[in-house]
């Protein structure tokens, strides 16, 4: 085939499958900026002839969306920080600190992978009712604190730690805690960010957990209110839209500003597995 | 010794969490889903009665039940081969020497898997709009009349699989792109150094190289489809005629609308068993082809 054919076809089918990618994303932005009703006129308008942010104002000062907003934002960085306290302390150790039954145990964690986490569900809220948490942020943070796979993540990352270093400060009497801070930490920084913003991202899109186990509408996130309001609000498009950007939005900036990161983790987690 | 004892310190907290709130409820379930526990053992444990494989039985004798087992594999057998095509086609053409702009099509490709999933849900939803969505108003220039995508069980679950597709479909490119990459160039030189043609370089080269990850992804892929929730949760309720009625969605409505909680765990474990089942033993099939 001729290489310059070749090169339109290559070009024009990445260009028309980004484009029916990113339609829906767009529409989203352009209808939220619609006056009520514009978007459902036939044919469909792809931009809105007279802009306007009504929709965003009504969602902040009628439906409460700056309450869930507050919601999002708190829960997505409360469980982000405290599962990367926990994760990697554990990552790093499987990977480098001796102890017994180490590898075993691994295996293990790595075998309870496969069940997934829906099985636990309705235990897991009998234990949280039990312990007063249901109902609560500590709810949806509690059990977030720790991850399989973000030990997993961790461990494969700092398999590539030098032993050396760590044997040297240990000679020079650096306690286990103080290399941990001074010398693992700055090392495993990469990962953290890569599992930082996979923690981020993926509390803050989580549905299933916080609809089961928030029932105040008060504590609800974006996701779990958004859904609410769109049982309820099936005919305003543009106000359901807004609501879309103000939930989406967030974690496409993060992603753009962090993609190196997430992708290599992505990568990272599969191919290595 | 002293270092043995310090690493505890650095796991302890970790499977602390782990254990108390992942094995510990997995293990529960199982004994749970032995149960009556109802609305009335929620209110007082001694209401709890052991009833062996009832809530099992039972639920194999639940119409409703057989349906979401349907639904979902109708979704997993439909979706996953779409959704799998879509991401090797993408990954191919990003690999391509010939594709410029690789890094914003990349980006693009994958933000919608980035993105909430009620968020894009709920966009969906309109563009499947039967008087004024845009996909009928598409399709209308193809000469196809409207179609009522969310309202007719016909055409529900094919509305939420495309929606699916659009959705996931950037996790395994970027896998497989990386995949692409890994295959040593060398490979190719010598194939084309023997006159081999693009499409025998991708069935000798590209396809015997890709294959245990893609074997892999496939796995990873299917587990994933059968945990179908929060798409009919915000698209269509479970509807219309309980055509998108996944076994999730019908585990979450047994457990927390009708609060039988025995029996939403013995579907829970149904479920488990079943997804364990079909992806355990190409597993290890892909595990002994693979490089260890």
């Amino acid at each position: 085939m001729n290489r310059r054919l070749a090169a339109w076809i290559v070009n024009g089918l990445l260009a028309g499958l980004a484009a029916v990618t990113l339609f829906p994303l767009l529409w989203m932005v352009a209808a939220s900026l619609m006056p009520a009703g514009e978007s459902g006129a036939f044919p469909p308008p792809l931009v809105p002839r007279h802009p306007t942010l009504e929709h965003y104002r009504e969602l902040f000062a009628h439906a409460g969306m700056g309450r869930y907003l507050v919601n999002s934002i708190l829960l997505a960085v409360a469980a982000t920080l405290l599962s990367l306290a926990f994760n990697v302390a554990a990552g790093y150790a499987f990977a480098k600190l001796r102890f017994a039954g180490r590898d075993r145990l691994f295996k293990l964690l790595v075998a309870a992978l496969i069940v997934p986490a829906q099985v636990a569900m309705v235990p897991l809220f009998l234990l949280l009712k039990t312990l007063g948490l249901v109902n609560s942020y500590g709810g949806v943070i509690v059990p977030a604190m720790a991850s399989i796979f973000g030990i997993f993540l961790v461990r494969q990352y700092a398999l590539s730690i030098p032993d050396d270093l760590i044997e040297a400060a240990r000679i020079d009497g650096a306690s286990e805690f103080r290399i941990y801070r001074a010398i693992v930490v700055p090392l495993l920084k990469p990962i953290i960010v890569t599992l930082g913003v996979f923690t981020l991202l993926g509390t803050w899109n989580d549905f299933m957990w916080p609809l089961i186990v928030l029932t105040d509408q008060d504590l609800y996130t974006l996701p779990v209110a958004l859904a609410s309001l769109a049982r309820e609000h099936v005919q305003d498009n543009e106000l359901m839209m807004a609501g879309s950007v103000l939930t989406t939005l967030p974690v496409l900036l993060v992603f753009m500003a962090l993609q190196r990161y997430y992708i290599e983790g992505l990568t990272l987690g599969s191919l290595k597995g | 010794m002293k270092g043995r004892r310090v690493a505890w310190w650095f796991v302890g907290p970790a499977l602390a969490v782990i254990g108390v709130f992942f094995v510990l409820p997995v293990v529960a379930a199982l004994a749970l889903s032995v149960t009556d526990f109802d609305i009335y053992a929620l209110a007082d444990l001694s209401n709890l009665r052991f009833v062996g494989w009832r809530n099992y039985t039972r639920l194999l004798e639940t119409p409703l039940f057989w349906q979401a087992f349907g639904n979902t594999a109708y979704f997993v057998v439909a979706g996953v081969p779409l959704s799998l095509a879509v991401s090797l086609g993408a990954a191919l053409l990003l690999h391509s020497r010939l594709a410029r702009w690789k890094g914003f099509y990349r980006t693009a490709l994958f933000a919608p898997v980035v993105t909430t999933l009620v968020a894009v849900a709920v966009i969906w939803r309109y563009l499947f709009n039967t008087r004024y969505g845009f996909l009928n108003y598409a399709l209308g220039f193809a000469g196809i009349d409207p179609i009522d995508w969310l309202g007719d069980p016909h055409w529900a679950m094919p509305a939420i699989i495309v929606f699916a597709v659009w959705k996931s479909f950037g996790y395994n490119m970027v896998i497989l792109l990386a995949g692409l990459q890994s295959i040593p160039e060398d490979l190719y030189d010598a194939a084309r150094i023997d006159g081999a043609s693009y499409f025998e370089r991708f069935v000798h080269v590209t396809l015997p190289m890709l294959s245990p990850l893609f074997t892999l992804v496939t796995i990873i892929t299917v587990a994933g489809y059968f945990q179908l929730f929060a798409e009919p949760y915000v698209m269509t309720q479970g509807g219309p005629l309980q055509s998108t009625v996944s076994v999730l969605y019908f585990m979450y409505e047994e457990g927390f609308k009708w609060w039988s909680l025995g029996s939403a765990s013995a579907v829970a474990f149904l479920l488990f068993a079943f997804i364990l089942g079909i992806t355990f033993v190409p597993m290890r099939m892909a595990r002994r082809a693979g490089p260890a």
